[in-house]
C-alpha cells in the first residue's frame, strides 16, 4: 500500500500537493473543474486585515519559463474571507491554509487573532509579498525584522504557523534560522524572485512599480537549491515551493527536504495540473517501491 | 461544468487581411464547441511552456459545433497560432467570462474599432433586433460580408481614407438614433463611445486584459471599476462601459 499522506505540524494532509497562494483564489473556480478533496491542501490568496484593490497597470507579463506578477495583494479583506470564503473552502474535505499578509506588525496580529477563531487548519505567514510597497518582503529580507514580526506572531497565533520565506532575503539560511527561532511551526519556501521587464518602444518598465515577481519554472533550480539549504540548517518541516510544473519537480523538491510541495503558475498552464502531479508521484512511487514520503525526504 | 482544457482539430486558418486571421477549429471531442457572444476561450497551441500563457481569444462564430476565431498577429502566441495548419490540434478550454445580453429588441448600434469586430459580430448573429453595424479600421478592411447579412445597414470608416468615411468611426456615430450600443476596439474609442452615450443610452462594451488563469482565480486581469475590482476573464469580459469608464 502507498501512503501519500503527510503530517505536517500536527495536520493531516491527504498527499503532499497543495495550491500555492495567489495561483487558486480560494478553491471556487477550481471547484467548478475538479473535486478540490483530491489536492492535499489549499494555500488562499493573500488576505490583509482590510481589502485591498492591489496594484495599477500591467499585473501579468510572460516571461521564458515564467511569469512575472505584480498583483499586489488584492483582496477582499479578512472578515469579508471569514464570513464569505471560509464557510465554502472548509467543506472540501482538504487542508485550508490562510495565507496571510500585512503592512504593520499589528495588522499581522489582528488577522491572526481574527483567523484563530475560524476552522482554518494552519497560517502561512507571507512576509515575502515583492509587491506591495510598505511591509511584505520589507518585513522577509532582513533576519532580525523577520524575528521581530515572527515572534509578535507568533505569541497571538493558536493555529500552527507556517512562515513563508522570501528568496530576495539577505541570507535564506540565517532568515529561516530566525523565523524558527522566533517560533515558526514550519517554513514554506519560496516566493518570488524579485524581477523587471521593459517595455523598449516606449522606453518605460513594464510595471507601474517597476519591480514585480517572477514565478514559474524558470526559478526552480535556484528555489530547491534554498530548500535543500534550509532544510539542512533547521528542524521543522518545510513546503518547497517553486516552478514545480511536474512529479518529477515535486520528487526533487521532496528528495531535497520538503515535506510537501506548493504548486503556483503551473495551475495557468492547465488547471488540474495538481491531479496529474498527484497522480505522478503515486505512480513514481508504485515504480521504485517506495512505501512513504519520508522513505525519500530529504536524502539528499 | 467541464471547462478543463480539450482537444480540437483546425479545419482552416487563414490570414483574411494583413496580419489578421481567420481560424476554424472542430471539436475532436463528443461534446461540440458552445459559448455565447461576449465569450472566450483560452488556447494553448503548442506543447511545453514556451509560450508559458495560453491565449484568450473570443468567439466570433460557432456553427454545427464548428468554432471561429478572428485575431490579429500581436505577439508571441497569436504568431504561433498562425503558424498552425488545418489537420494540426490544439487545446482550448472555455467558455469563458461574461456574455452580451442578445434577448432584446429595437435599434441596435454596434461599434468596432479594427480586430474589435471580432466578437460582435457573433453578437450580430446572436441577436433578433434592428443592427447597424459601425466598424472602423485602419486602412485594410475585413469581414463586411459577413455582417451584412445580419445588419440592417453597415458604416465603415478608415483612417486612410481607403474605403468608406475617412476618419474615426465615432464621427460618424450617432446615439440618438438607437436604444443601446455594444462596442468592442481600442480603449481610447470605447470610451468615446460611452462618454457620447452617456445619459442618453446604455453601452455595453468587451475588455481586453492580459490573462494567466483565464478563470477568475489569480485576480491578473482585474480592473477598476465604479463598482470595484472586477476580473476581466469572469465579471467581464462584457461590461457596461459606464462602470468601467466612470473617471470622466
Ligand atoms: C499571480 C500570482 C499571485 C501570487 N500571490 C501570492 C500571494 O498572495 N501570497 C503569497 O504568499 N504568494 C503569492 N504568490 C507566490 C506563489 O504562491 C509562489 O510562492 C510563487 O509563485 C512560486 O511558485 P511557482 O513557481 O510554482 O509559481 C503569487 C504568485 C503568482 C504567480
Ligand atoms: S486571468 Fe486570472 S483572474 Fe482573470
Amino acid at each position: 500500500m502507498i501512503d501519500m499522506r503527510v503530517n505536517l505540524c500536527g495536520i493531516e494532509f491527504k498527499n503532499p500537493v497543495i495550491a500555492a497562494s495567489g495561483s487558486f483564489g480560494f478553491g471556487r473556480e477550481y471547484s467548478e473543474i475538479f473535486s478540490l478533496s483530491k489536492l492535499g491542501g489549499i494555500s488562499t490568496k493573500g488576505l490583509t486585515l482590510e481589502k485591498r484593490e492591489g496594484n495599477k497597470g500591467i499585473r501579468i507579463y510572460e516571461t521564458t519559463g515564467g511569469i512575472l506578477n505584480s498583483i499586489g495583494l488584492e483582496n477582499p479583506g479578512i472578515d469579508y474571507f471569514i464570513s464569505e470564503e471560509l464557510p465554502f473552502m472548509i467543506k472540501q474535505n482538504t487542508v485550508i491554509i490562510a495565507n496571510v499578509g500585512g503592512n504593520t506588525v499589528e495588522d499581522y496580529v489582528k488577522a491572526v487573532n481574527k483567523l484563530n477563531e475560524t476552522k482554518i487548519d494552519m497560517i502561512e505567514l507571507n512576509i515575502s509579498c515583492p509587491n506591495v510597497k510598505e511591509g511584505g518582503m520589507a518585513f522577509g529580507i532582513k533576519s532580525k525584522t523577520s524575528y521581530r514580526v515572527v515572534s509578535e506572531v507568533r505569541r497571538a497565533c493558536k493555529k500552527p504557523l507556517i512562515v513563508k520565506l522570501s528568496p530576495n532575503a539577505e541570507n535564506i539560511v540565517q532568515l529561516a534560522e530566525s523565523c524558527v527561532k522566533a517560533g515558526a511551526d514550519g517554513l514554506s519556501l519560496v516566493n518570488t524572485f524579485s524581477g523587471m521587464a521593459v517595455d523598449i518602444k516606449n522606453r518605460k518598465a513594464v510595471f507601474d512599480n517597476i519591480i514585480a515577481g517572477l514565478s514559474g519554472p524558470c526559478i526552480k533550480p535556484i528555489a530547491l537549491r534554498m530548500v535543500y539549504e534550509v532544510s539542512k540548517a533547521v528542524d521543522v518541516p518545510i513546503m518547497g515551493i517553486g516552478g514545480i510544473m511536474n512529479y518529477k519537480d515535486a520528487i526533487e523538491f521532496i528528495m531535497a527536504g520538503a515535506w510537501t510541495v506548493q504548486v503556483g503558475s503551473a495551475n495557468f498552464i492547465k488547471p488540474t495540473i495538481t491531479l496529474d502531479i498527484i497522480d505522478g508521484i503515486k505512480n513514481f512511487m508504485a515504480e521504485e517501491g517506495i512505501k512513504s514520503l519520508e522513505e525519500i525526504r530529504g536524502v539528499i | 461544468m467541464d471547462k478543463g482544457y480539450k482537444k480540437g482539430t483546425i479545419t482552416s486558418n487563414i490570414e483574411i487581411a494583413s496580419n489578421i486571421y481567420e481560424l476554424k477549429v472542430a471539436s475532436s471531442f463528443n461534446s461540440p464547441f458552445y459559448g455565447e457572444a461576449g465569450q472566450f476561450y483560452m488556447l494553448r497551441a503548442w506543447n511545453g511552456l514556451d509560450p508559458f500563457l495560453a491565449r484568450p481569444l473570443s468567439i466570433s462564430n460557432i456553427m454545427d459545433g464548428e468554432i471561429t476565431f478572428l485575431y490579429q498577429l500581436r505577439g508571441r502566441g497569436t504568431e504561433r497560432i498562425s503558424k498552425l495548419k488545418s489537420g494540426d490540434s490544439l487545446e482550448l478550454m472555455g467558455p469563458l467570462g461574461s456574455s452580451f445580453n442578445t434577448n432584446l429588441r429595437g435599434n441596435v448600434a454596434l461599434i468596432s474599432g479594427g480586430i474589435g469586430i471580432a466578437p460582435l459580430v457573433f453578437l450580430a448573429k446572436s441577436l433578433k433586433a434592428n443592427i447597424d453595424f459601425y466598424c472602423g479600421f485602419k486602412d485594410e478592411v475585413y469581414y463586411i460580408d459577413k455582417i451584412r447579412k445580419y445588419s440592417r445597414a453597415v458604416y465603415i470608416s478608415t483612417e486612410s481614407g481607403s474605403v468608406g468615411y475617412r476618419g474615426l468611426i465615432t464621427e460618424i456615430f450617432n446615439p440618438a438614433l438607437y436604444d443601446i450600443a455594444f462596442s468592442c476596439g481600442p480603449v481610447g474609442m470605447m470610451k468615446r463611445i460611452v462618454k457620447m452615450c452617456k445619459g442618453k443610452i446604455p453601452v455595453y462594451i468587451s475588455m481586453e486584459n492580459r490573462m494567466a488563469c483565464g478563470i477568475g482565480a489569480c485576480l491578473g486581469c482585474s480592473i477598476k471599476t465604479s463598482k470595484g475590482m472586477k476580473r476581466v476573464c469572469k465579471e467581464g469580459a462584457v461590461f457596461l462601459g459606464e462602470e468601467v469608464f466612470y473617471c470622466d
